[in-house]
């Protein structure tokens, strides 16, 4: 059962981000996004990471794409701002380099021997998860609160208000 | 559940190359951020399926932290497209073709 779900989930989630990154209006483009998230995160739910499930829910969908979705309504995008052209000039080399990038990948995996090996099944409670995240990772947890404050800042003086001209030179 | 990590690693590095062809095709900033997070989505799963495959947590927990640092970097990123619409009116990458001002 689960296996048969894994498989709908992921050719969903691939569906849909496929939508997204053809559509031409970046909002319906966000929209597909998040069911793409959704998709995944019952990914990460079959394969035993209930916690990462939630956060990708909360974290991505309802933080991130949000944030997405007030900036470029903030910024009242037009949806039609694509370069002319034939469509094929532009996506024709793009997925050629992807296509035989991911055929390279997969022949890779498939010949690896241990590549049938299955994966078994696995739940981490968000006991384990909680222990193992601030015992043996806090060090990681510090510099990533780090981080966040520089992001925060960095976001703040990026995103300032214009500042007047001061006039040059004395004149009084 | 039982599937082959196999197809785990196939559908993260699908995902992967879906969101280097919308960075590579795309010409309007948020596309391209978007594209970036589809991206960073796929190495979660990768990362998620081989926590599972070794019943080990570490990957979990890369997962999250890779979630915090995609957080940081969307809010630096989409506070300098804000910057650059500002600036010049148009989020087309092509407009910004000069290292001048």
């Amino acid at each position: 059962m689960a296996t048969i779900l894994f498989y709908i989930l992921g050719f969903t989630a691939l569906a849909a981000t496929l939508l997204c990154i053809t559509r031409r209006n970046p909002v319906h483009a966000i929209i597909y996004l998040v069911n793409a998230l959704f998709a995944l995160a019952l990914l990460f739910y079959l394969l035993g990471a209930p916690l990462v499930a939630a956060w990708e829910v909360i974290i991505y969908a309802g933080a991130i794409m949000v944030l997405f979705l007030f900036i470029i309504m903030m910024l009242e995008l037009a949806p039609d701002q694509e370069i002319k052209g034939p469509g094929w000039l532009r996506w024709g080399p793009v997925l050629l380099l992807s296509l035989v990038l991911l055929a390279c990948t997969v022949l890779l995996m498939v010949a690896d021997p241990g590549s049938s090996q299955e994966v078994p099944a696995y739940y981490a409670s968000p006991r384990t998860f909680g222990y193992a995240l601030f015992k043996q990772y806090a060090l990681a947890v510090e510099i990533v609160s780090f981080q966040l404050l520089f992001a925060a800042v960095g976001a703040y003086y990026v995103g300032r208000p214009e500042q007047r001209k001061k006039p040059k030179g004395g004149t009084p | 559940m039982i599937v082959p990590l196999t197809h785990v690693l196939a559908f993260s590095g699908a995902l992967f190359f879906l969101g280097l062809a919308c960075v590579l095709a795309r010409r309007n900033l948020i596309m391209i951020l978007i594209g970036v997070e589809i991206m960073i989505n796929g190495a979660g799963l990768a990362l998620a399926g081989g926590s599972a495959f070794w019943q080990n947590i570490d990957g979990q927990i890369l997962v999250i932290l890779l979630m915090a640092l995609t957080s940081a970097e969307v809010s630096i990123s989409l506070a300098m497209v804000v910057y650059l619409q500002r600036r010049r009116g148009t989020l087309e990458a092509n407009a910004y073709n000069e290292m001048h001002g």
